[in-house]
């Protein structure tokens, strides 16, 4: 079975302005809806209490908001996880120390007047000072991976043409994942930013091949503009493409559906991502450079034989 | 097929092979298990008798457990459910003769055991326990080893007979900030009191102030000696914490510093931390004064303040005020051992010092027979309160009087305290034989996660995989064929390899962590596509099938390196700066790509090779 019997010959550079504007439009919007709705992170940035408790019988969320009240937790949030039976309470950060086991107890007495066979699942208590430390943390890995992917970049294609696409690609991707969790108020935690980490890492895996396939593509022909040649080269690594963004997208698909409420954060990051990643591969890297005026001397400045380009790191 | 080296077939056969012994062990799970050691002064071991009657009171209550063995003498009772575990463990928390532990024990088998072969770790994430992660007090051990020090100074300087009006902490300045002013009485005695001052602790920054009118000398805590004494707290209080937790008899514990000033602690199988927290974190500790005679206690509390050399104390029995001596003759830190005993008197806690202790406390009660001696218990507490609607953090030290009574005799190294509850008497034991915290601790993190939820996310993890690896390998199947199917073999043995992997380096298994081995698998994937694309590819531009396949193999190589390059990148920097579960993720990934490389470009040339191009004659591939 083949999806493309013939390699196609869609176009794919000619309507790039189009995609800027589609890409601008998204980072904007994730710009303008982390400065008005913002992102909301979890216990592991900001600190707080979250317990989460199993009942015998499916929870009826508004009894166990109004107990909790009754019982003197100031605000408590309550949603219901994974099966109608589990219920998630949080809390907001109770100080620097914590007491989470204590609030996990208490929240287990108060709520065993609704059923006395409720059963303390998990609870997690985090002072808001570590939870900082963690924001900070997480945001240095991210500058951290940028860095050292923009060198591995910068060094592996040896102009900055290509270098500029795949860097411009792989910051484009996270923020759109996170845009994506801001507008729709999905909590962001700790899972979540090692997904986002890990898009980054894969951001270039699609861009990677296309970029090789250009370079294939200058080296065969010197003839062709270059944005036939980039055409070509989209269009021929297109079914790889497809089919591994497809597999990759269908087993976290299957970890976001099966993997329960722990993986949501990270399933859906990596969904995102993974979509994204793909789109970023095909019309921003490669446009970029097209537009930043890449041609075949970039590639080959000074002509080495075949041989030693595959002996390339 | 000449220039097919045979090393790759036995390379690949090899590690194939190893490979799927070393991941065995994963498949036969765990069973929810209990351990249970003997209390007791010296440990003793778990023998027959010990084995019989825990089976005996485990049957008697209709628990129902599969087997029981002994390992280091240590008792392991495994249970079909967690259920029957949870029924156990109340059984066994009411005899006072056990210490117990919720652990799991895996249910490989003895020859498995015996090679040295053992599951993945899992994480508490997936077996459940509580992680506390406890802030180290720097600046407490800093204000602790300024006490010490004025303690010292005062003791020295009255030995040497230099008088002096006052010794005062000065308002921190600077870096290490703690300074002591030591001011004089006679300028004339400024030389030998810096002398003094210089052998207490020749770190010491020391500065003199001729003034006339208050001649003094100021010793400073230079930033060297702060840094000295917070790496001293941090190393002293992880081992303390380690002999806590060897109190509590917790099964396979993880104590971390993390950090300049973090310490964590992992306790597997803990579902309600807060016996552990209780002992874990406490500050309490015990000091030995002289009672002060002279001065009235009652007109003391009533002015509001102890005259000089003199301290004002409540008793624990009626809440009445007590006068003790500023110093003190042991403290908590100076106990070598410590017991619990209940005797006719009530609870009591037998101790012994340490021969600086000992022979301190022997000069003492030799110069103050038929004086009074007080046992003062000490307790420092963190306690958040609502101050404007604001949470604040407060601290506090609890200091009561537990005992004190008339020196009879010459005290020895060895004595008892009295006048603790029940409840106190043993933990007290329990703390001072593990030994002092060196610093305070806090606690600024804290999760627990249920057996339950543990087991319902290994549960969904591996539904997700198993989801998830169907479906890739069903389309494999049909979008390539033959060749799909060397994919799914190169996939299946890229797990195996993955979790032997795993197994071996001792790695700990988090759910973001199966999260990684679910994304791997998609990933690796990506390779295999790589290359029979071009496989595809070349057949199309009319290559002969044996030259598709040899070119298809070369040709995607470079793109597979490159591709996977940045994600290793990415799962270093995550492995670099992340903890617990995240840090399981990293590691999965990264070793995911290696082994993915490897099965993909080495693992699946061996299958197809063998498939086709051994063949004379290849006829059309089946791609």
């Amino acid at each position: 079975m083949e999806f493309f019997k013939k390699v196609p010959t869609l176009h794919f550079m000619r309507p790039r302005r189009r995609w800027y504007t589609v890409s601008a439009t998204l980072v904007l919007a994730t710009v303008v809806s982390l400065v008005w709705r913002g992102l909301h992170l979890s216990i592991d940035f900001t600190g707080g209490v979250e317990v989460e408790v199993g009942f015998s019988q499916p929870a009826n969320l508004d009894a166990v908001r109004q107990t909790l009240i009754a019982h003197g937790f100031s605000d408590p949030q309550v949603q219901i996880v994974d099966t109608v039976r589990d219920v998630l309470v949080r809390l907001p950060p109770q100080g620097e120390t914590v007491t989470g086991a204590e609030v996990g107890n208490r929240i287990k007495a108060a709520l065993s007047a609704i059923d006395p066979a409720v059963q303390l699942r998990r609870a997690d208590s985090v002072g808001s000072q570590v939870g900082r430390e963690l924001a900070n943390n997480g945001a240095l890995a991210l500058l951290f991976t940028f860095l050292l992917i923009g060198l591995y970049v910068s060094v592996r294609f040896h102009t900055y043409r290509l270098g500029v696409g795949a860097t411009v690609a792989a910051m484009h991707n996270p923020i759109v994942v996170v845009g994506f969790f801001s507008v729709t108020g999905l909590t962001f935690d700790l899972p979540a930013l090692a997904a986002v980490l890990a898009v980054i890492g894969h951001s270039l895996n699609d861009t990677v091949v296309v970029f090789d396939r250009i370079r294939e593509n200058f080296e065969k022909s010197r003839r062709a503009t270059p944005m036939d040649l980039i055409d070509a080269a989209i269009n021929q690594t297109l079914s790889r493409t497809v089919i591994t963004s497809g597999a990759t997208f269908v087993v976290v698909l299957m970890l976001f559906l099966f993997g329960g409420e722990a993986l949501r954060g990270f399933s859906v990051a990596l969904l995102v991502g993974i979509v994204v990643v793909t789109y970023s591969s095909i019309y921003v890297a490669s446009a970029l450079a097209l537009d930043l005026g890449l041609t075949g001397n970039d590639l080959f400045p000074v002509r080495k034989s075949a041989d030693e380009l595959d002996r390339m790191p | 097929m000449t220039d097919f080296p045979r090393w790759r077939y036995w390379l690949v056969g090899t590690l194939t092979l190893l490979g799927l012994l070393l991941a065995l062990p994963n498949v036969f799970g765990e069973d929810p298990a209990l351990q249970i050691a003997l209390t007791g002064r010296d440990k003793p071991p778990c023998t027959a008798t010990c084995v019989t009657a825990v089976e005996t009171l485990l049957r008697s209550k209709g628990v129902a457990f599969l087997r029981t063995s002994v390992k280091n003498g240590e008792l392991l009772v495994r249970f079909p459910s967690h259920v029957e575990q949870l029924k156990a463990r109340d059984v066994v928390k009411d005899q006072p003769e056990y210490n117990h532990a919720l652990t799991s024990a895996p249910r490989t088998p003895a020859w498995m055991q015996w090679l040295g072969l053992k599951p993945m770790k899992l994480g508490l994430d997936l077996r459940g326990g509580s992680y506390l992660v406890y802030q180290v007090d720097i600046d407490g051990a800093i204000k602790q080893l300024q006490g010490t020090l004025e303690q010292d100074l005062r003791r020295s300087l009255r030995e040497a007979k230099i008088e002096y009006t006052d010794i005062a902490p000065l308002a921190s300045v600077g870096a290490g900030g703690e300074a002591l002013k030591i001011t004089l009485r006679n300028g004339a005695d400024l030389d030998k009191a810096r002398e003094l001052v210089a052998k207490v602790n020749p770190k010491l920054e020391i500065r003199e102030d001729t003034n006339p009118a208050a001649p003094a000398i100021t010793a400073r805590v230079t930033e060297d000696m702060a840094r000295e004494r917070a790496d001293y707290a941090i190393d002293q209080n992880l081992t303390t914490l380690r002999n806590r937790i060897n109190e509590l008899g917790v099964s396979e514990p993880l104590i971390q510093r993390q950090g300049r000033d973090r310490i964590v602690v992992q306790l597997p199988g803990v579902d309600d931390p807060a016996d552990a927290k209780r002992i874990l974190g406490s500050t309490a500790t015990l000091e030995f004064r002289l009672v002060d005679e002279i001065n009235d206690p009652l007109e003391a509390q009533r002015r509001g303040v102890a005259p000089l050399g003199s301290k004002l104390y409540v008793r624990r029995d009626n809440g009445g005020p007590i006068l003790l001596k500023r110093e003190v003759i042991a403290t908590g830190d100076q106990l070598v051992d410590a017991s619990y005993e209940l005797r006719q008197e009530g609870p009591a806690v037998n101790v012994k010092l340490d021969s600086r202790g000992g022979r301190r406390m022997a000069e003492t009660t030799r110069a103050n027979l038929g004086h009074r001696m007080a046992v003062v218990y000490v307790e420092k507490l963190r306690e958040t309160k609502m101050v404007d609607g604001k949470p604040v953090d407060v601290d506090r030290t609890k200091e009561d009087v537990i005992s004190d009574a008339t020196i009879q005799g010459l005290f020895s190294n060895n004595f008892q305290i009295t006048g603790l509850s029940q409840t106190e008497a043993p933990e007290l034991a329990k703390l001072l034989r593990a030994g002092a915290l060196a610093a305070p601790l806090y606690l600024v993190e804290e999760r627990t996660i249920g057996p339950s939820l543990g087991e319902d996310n290994i549960r969904r993890g591996v539904d997700a995989m198993i989801y998830g690896m169907l479906t890739i390998f069903t389309f494999m199947a049909i979008y390539y064929r033959v060749f799909g199917w060397v994919a799914n073999l190169v996939l299946l043995s890229n797990v195996v390899l993955l979790t032997a992997l795993l197994s071996v380096i001792n790695a700990v298994l988090t759910l973001p962590g199966i999260g990684g081995i679910v994304l791997t698998v998609g990933m690796a994937v990506d390779a295999n596509i790589l290359i029979y694309e071009r496989i595809r590819e070349e057949v199309r531009n009319g290559v002969s099938p044996r030259a598709a396949i040899d070119k298809g193999f070369e040709r995607a190589f470079t793109a597979i390196a490159d591709s996977n390059v940045t994600t290793l990148i990415a799962g270093v920097v995550l492995w670099a700066f992340g903890s617990g579960p995240v840090r399981g993720f990293a590691v999965v990934l990264t070793l995911g790509i290696l082994t993915s490389l490897f099965t993909a470009i080495i693992g699946s040339r061996v299958v197809i090779h063998l498939i086709y191009t051994r063949r004379r004659d290849i006829g059309r591939l089946s791609i």
